[in-house]
């Protein structure tokens, strides 16, 4: 056991997976003699050579197209693409190709494959650097899509994801990349993909959030609850699509109140997903309006409006508010 | 045929001005004389020359107060430009008035010369929305982040003025990692098919963040890559203002005659970090960097202003004085701003806000009231 950082604890799982299976290699821009822009695959290429972990050509469509052939002829790629917003060139590749081919070939070419991508913002970073736009591939058929709050769960994920044998999109939350420590085992684990984690119980309102917002949401429920009394139930949903709709219902059932906080802008998030389902499923449980906390739908702004754009714990707080008194 | 001399802009205190050349060629490649120049050239004015040490050195202080700056916690990530002054100056300067540019985060210098405002740059690095706004008059694209992305528009915009005769030519900016993405291709090959009035200028500074060259393509140029879309590429000295400028008048002299796009590879070098988080440590040597500063573009091209009698120490003092007061006022108009106000979030999404948009305006209105309120 050590306590790592989120970041730490991705590049641990890469060692891992390489040390476990010599078809996993990792590629991408910058991910090799320099070990990532966030360092996250540091050291990696040292340790097992530039075949494994390679430093390719700066092209997202090549990186992503070719992890496509390189998966579906035996290879486990784990292409990362350097910040999420810079998915766009190799779109085509995930939504076209990635999403599709067990389907497009019937079940001949599943293709095992993990696309790494930091997402979220909040660190002063240009344009572009902060993108929570996790719902377009949500909607797209054929991805499972992941998201972890800590460095454990973030191992035990990443090592799930790459045993998996369909494409995953794995997207770190880079704000919290080195914001604190957890313990995580040395040894190889795994955390099942599709399984919420309770992050604390209650039995007033339900929220439900992912990645960057976990931590911060806890604090805000910490706050509530000494404020005003109520009891609040947490749930970090950790896999995206497919999302634990049993471990979502069954905390609505029991608290008939539900808020869900992203980070992503609020039309068509995930949380407007969850929204609907709550409502096909859990109406007569429900006391309240299912409520979103969201980014407003508005481009994300140069860094200095950034905070005023992601929910605010004042959004939060007013969320649950509304909910709550409704 | 009478030799036209490029003259310097009147203005020539100011950043923001521009020169003006008739773009008709006067000067054969084969007849410039290998570098180092003996003789004052032919086909410049004084003052321009002048003017093109004069915007380096500026470009550089520019430069350096930002990276202070930026370590001072006055900026967010910025992508500095030191060693590359001379592509920027070189590039910009040889556009003729109304000519459009587009161009990378690492092209501050070039967008001011071009008259995008010193305090914008600095605004723009500040995280301020102001720092997007672009004056009037001025043709100068937003600067583009996703590599080789703003390529596309560039054939785009000198398709249109082609479209309307306009007697405008195009100049892309982008980096040498920029050419493996298929946006480079793509515009390449619209540009060459449509036989674009623009320029593809080529900055390769040998990395893409850690990534040589030469792991970036298989060929040995970048500027041969032009042969695939039908025009011509070109290698030039990217440490020479001189150099780059006579190429990329030339090559919108031709353009501007419906000769079709060049393609220009400028060698240079960035000497300092990829931007403000990279550690240039990790990739690349000491003796590299030494080696390319050996040629400073700015200082050996002082050096040869000198040797051509058009430069001297009180010429040095004076301007130094004027380019620290010109980036004291700039810093000022930056840290003057008044602070950013939230709901600025909302403007310039759509010219006209939406109700949904309205309703969600005003909401974030209350929780600024109410945060700020410390109303819980
Ligand atoms: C589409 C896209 N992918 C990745 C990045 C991240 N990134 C920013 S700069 C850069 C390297 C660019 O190298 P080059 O084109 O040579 O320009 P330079 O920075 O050297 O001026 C990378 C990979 C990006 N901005 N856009
Ligand atoms: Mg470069």
């Amino acid at each position: 056991m050590s306590q790592l950082t989120l970041v730490q604890a991705v590049q641990d799982a890469l060692r891992c997976a390489l040390d476990a299976d010599n078809r996993v290699i990792l590629l991408g821009e910058d991910v090799g003699r320099n070990g990532g822009v966030f360092r996250a695959t540091e050291g990696l290429q040292e340790r097992f050579g530039a075949d494994r972990v390679v430093d390719t050509p700066l092209s997202e469509s090549g990186i992503l197209g070719a992890s496509v052939g390189l998966a579906a002829n035996g290879m486990r790629p784990v292409p990362e693409i350097q910040f999420l917003g810079f998915i766009y060139p190799g779109f085509q590749q995930v939504v076209a190709h990635i999403a599709r081919m067990r389907w497009r070939s019937q079940g001949h070419y599943g293709l095992p494959m993990v696309v790494r991508a930091p997402f979220g913002g909040r660190i002063r970073a240009p344009e572009l650097h902060s993108e929570s736009t996790e719902a377009y591939f949500i909607h797209t058929p054929g991805l499972t899509v992941v998201a972890p709050s800590n460095p454990y769960d973030a191992k035990g994920l990443l090592l799930a994801s790459i045993e998996f044998p369909d494409p995953v999109i794995f997207l770190e939350p880079m704000r919290i990349y080195r914001a604190f420590r957890t313990e995580v085992p040395e040894a190889y684990y795994t955390v099942p993909l599709g399984k919420a984690e309770l992050v604390k119980v209650g039995e007033d309102v339900t929220v439900v959030t992912w990645g960057t917002l976990v931590r911060e949401t806890l604090e805000v429920v910490h706050q509530l609850e000494r404020d005003k009394g109520w009891s609040i139930e947490l749930l970090d949903l950790r896999t995206l699509s497919p999302w634990d709709e049993e471990a979502v219902f069954n905390s609505v059932h029991k608290t008939g109140r539900v808020v869900v906080v992203q980070e992503a802008t609020l039309q068509l998030g995930l949380a407007a997903e969850i929204a609907a389902r709550v409502g096909e499923e859990c109406l007569l449980d429900l006391e309240a309006p299912v409520t979103r906390v969201a980014s407003w739908d508005v481009p994300p702004p140069l860094f200095q409006l950034e905070d005023w754009h992601a929910p605010t714990a004042q959004r939060i707080v007013n969320g649950i508010e509304r909910v709550m008194i409704y | 045929m009478s030799k036209k001399v490029d003259e310097a802009p009147t203005k020539m205190d100011e950043a923001s001005s521009m020169t003006q050349n008739t773009g008709d060629s006067t000067v054969n490649k084969e007849q410039i004389p290998a570098n180092p120049e003996t003789s004052v050239p032919q086909d410049v004015s004084p003052e321009l020359l002048q003017f093109f040490y004069k915007q380096m050195v500026f470009i550089r202080e520019f430069d350096r107060r930002l990276l202070r700056l930026q370590r001072a916690g006055r900026l967010g990530t910025y992508a500095p430009v030191e060693g590359q002054e001379a592509c920027q100056v070189g590039s910009a300067q040889a556009m003729r008035e109304g000519d459009f540019l587009v161009p990378t985060y690492r092209d501050s210098g070039a967008m001011m010369l071009r008259g995008f405002p010193v305090s914008s740059v600095l605004l723009y690095w500040n995280g301020r929305l102001e720092g997007l706004q672009i004056p009037a008059g001025v043709s100068v694209f937003p600067l583009a982040i996703p590599i080789a992305s703003q390529l596309p528009h560039a054939a785009g915009i000198a398709w249109a003025a082609k479209l309307q005769h306009k007697d405008q030519v195009t100049l892309a900016m982008f980096g040498d990692g920029a050419t493996s993405e298929g946006d480079f291709h793509e515009a390449m090959n619209f540009a060459g098919v449509f036989q674009l009035p623009m320029v593809f200028f080529c900055e390769n500074n040998q990395y893409a963040i850690s990534l040589p060259v030469s792991r970036q393509t298989a060929t040995e140029t970048l500027a041969e890559k032009a042969a695939a879309y039908g025009f011509s590429g070109q290698r030039v000295d990217g440490g020479d203002v001189l150099a780059v400028y006579r190429a990329v008048r030339d090559a919108i002299a031709k353009a501007a005659m419906g000769q079709g796009p060049t393609l220009i590879e400028a060698l240079t070098y960035r000497y300092g970090a990829h931007t403000t988080s990279d550690d240039p440590t990790k990739y690349r040597t000491e003796e590299e960097l030494a080696s390319w500063r050996q040629q400073d573009p700015v200082v050996s091209f002082g050096s040869r202003l000198r040797q051509w009698g058009l430069w001297g120490d009180a010429q040095e003092q004076q301007w130094q004085a004027q380019v620290q007061e010109k980036l004291i006022q700039a810093v000022a108009v930056m840290e003057g701003s008044p602070p950013a106000r939230p709901t600025d979030l909302f403007e310039h999404v759509y010219a006209q806000l939406p109700p949904r948009l309205r309703a969600q305006k005003a909401a974030l209105e209350k929780e600024v009231a109410q945060a700020r309120g410390g109303v819980q």
